[in-house]
């Protein structure tokens, strides 16, 4: 418990990220380049979506790192709520706009693919709808959090929120199983053979890490900057911009 | 190799305008989001006593 806690210092925190951040930058390249090679020169054309599906490969990605990053954010958010864990609350914070972001991803590139196969840009189907939501809670919870000045009352309130909007998630994913949808069925089952062809699984799953990636990175980037807002009156922080000036 | 031709690897069969509009988006926010947590940062570093002017 103890060596788990000294991680968590926020100085420690600062310190690890800074060392890791080249390295996440540089893994997002490779992968990212590896997975756009595989899917735009190896991956073959859809014999009923023509060259339209290649859209999944950065659409199935953005849905995923959307669903995944919400459940990060309430996870750290209770955690900060529950053990007055200063830097699981600032994580959280960190990772809403991403979050956001990747939503609005999954939405604007799933409007794009919709287009060519459906023939409309949106429908109001259960799929789309919840992801949709998924855009609300975020900005919610980023509105929420900055709207009350106190950290020591917003991050509460903000980790209600985002664990109340939890029970979106699964809603989100099981959507095009519970109800009939536009939207096609899940892409990967663990059970089921895959639907799809070998190398078409590969660039994605190859363009799936490279968002983990930077997801980490930008994450870890914005909670360096939160770290120093919040503990500017830390003798660490004031030793550090000593020597940045 | 999918493409005989450059310009054929543009126009993605005729889906030229989705696929690279969602690629286009994408690489948008590549860029943008860690340049606007970088200056975020820069200002924390700094402090704000100099962000007055």
């Amino acid at each position: 418990m103890l060596r788990l806690y000294t991680f968590a210092a926020p100085v420690r925190f600062y310190a690890l990220t800074g060392a890791l951040l080249p390295w996440l930058w540089l893994a997002v390249a490779l992968l990212g380049a590896a997975g756009l090679y595989m899917g735009f020169f190896v991956a073959p054309t859809d014999a009923t979506q023509g060259e339209a599906y290649r859209i999944i490969f950065i659409h199935v990605p953005a849905a995923w790192l959307s669903m995944l990053l919400y459940l990060a954010m309430a996870f750290w958010a209770a955690i900060g709520w529950a053990f007055k864990a200063r830097m699981a609350s600032m994580l959280a914070r960190a990772i809403a706009p991403t979050g956001a972001l990747f939503t609005v991803l999954a939405l604007v590139t799933g409007a794009l693919w919709g287009q060519p196969t459906w023939g409309t840009w949106w429908v109001w189907d259960a799929r789309l709808t919840s992801e949709l939501i998924l855009l609300f809670l975020f900005l919610g919870y980023i509105a929420l959090v900055n709207a009350i000045e106190d950290p020591q009352r917003a991050d509460p309130a903000g980790a209600l929120l985002a664990l109340v909007g939890a029970v979106n998630v699964p809603v989100i994913y099981f959507s095009v199983r519970w109800w009939n949808t536009l939207h096609q069925g899940a892409t990967i089952s663990l059970t089921a053979a895959p639907k799809m062809a070998e190398t078409m699984l590969q660039a994605m799953l190859l363009t799936t890490l490279a968002c983990w990636a930077y997801a980490f990175a930008v994450v870890f980037m914005r909670a360096r900057a939160i770290v120093l807002e919040r503990e500017q009156d830390a003798s660490w922080v004031s030793a550090l911009r000593g020597s940045a000036s | 190799m999918n493409w005989g031709s450059v310009s054929e690897f543009f126009a993605m069969g005729g889906y030229g305008l989705y696929v690279w509009g969602s690629y286009g988006v994408a690489l948008v926010v590549f860029v943008v989001e860690p340049l606007l947590a970088r200056a975020r940062h820069r200002r924390a570093l700094v402090g704000d006593e100099e962000l007055g002017e």
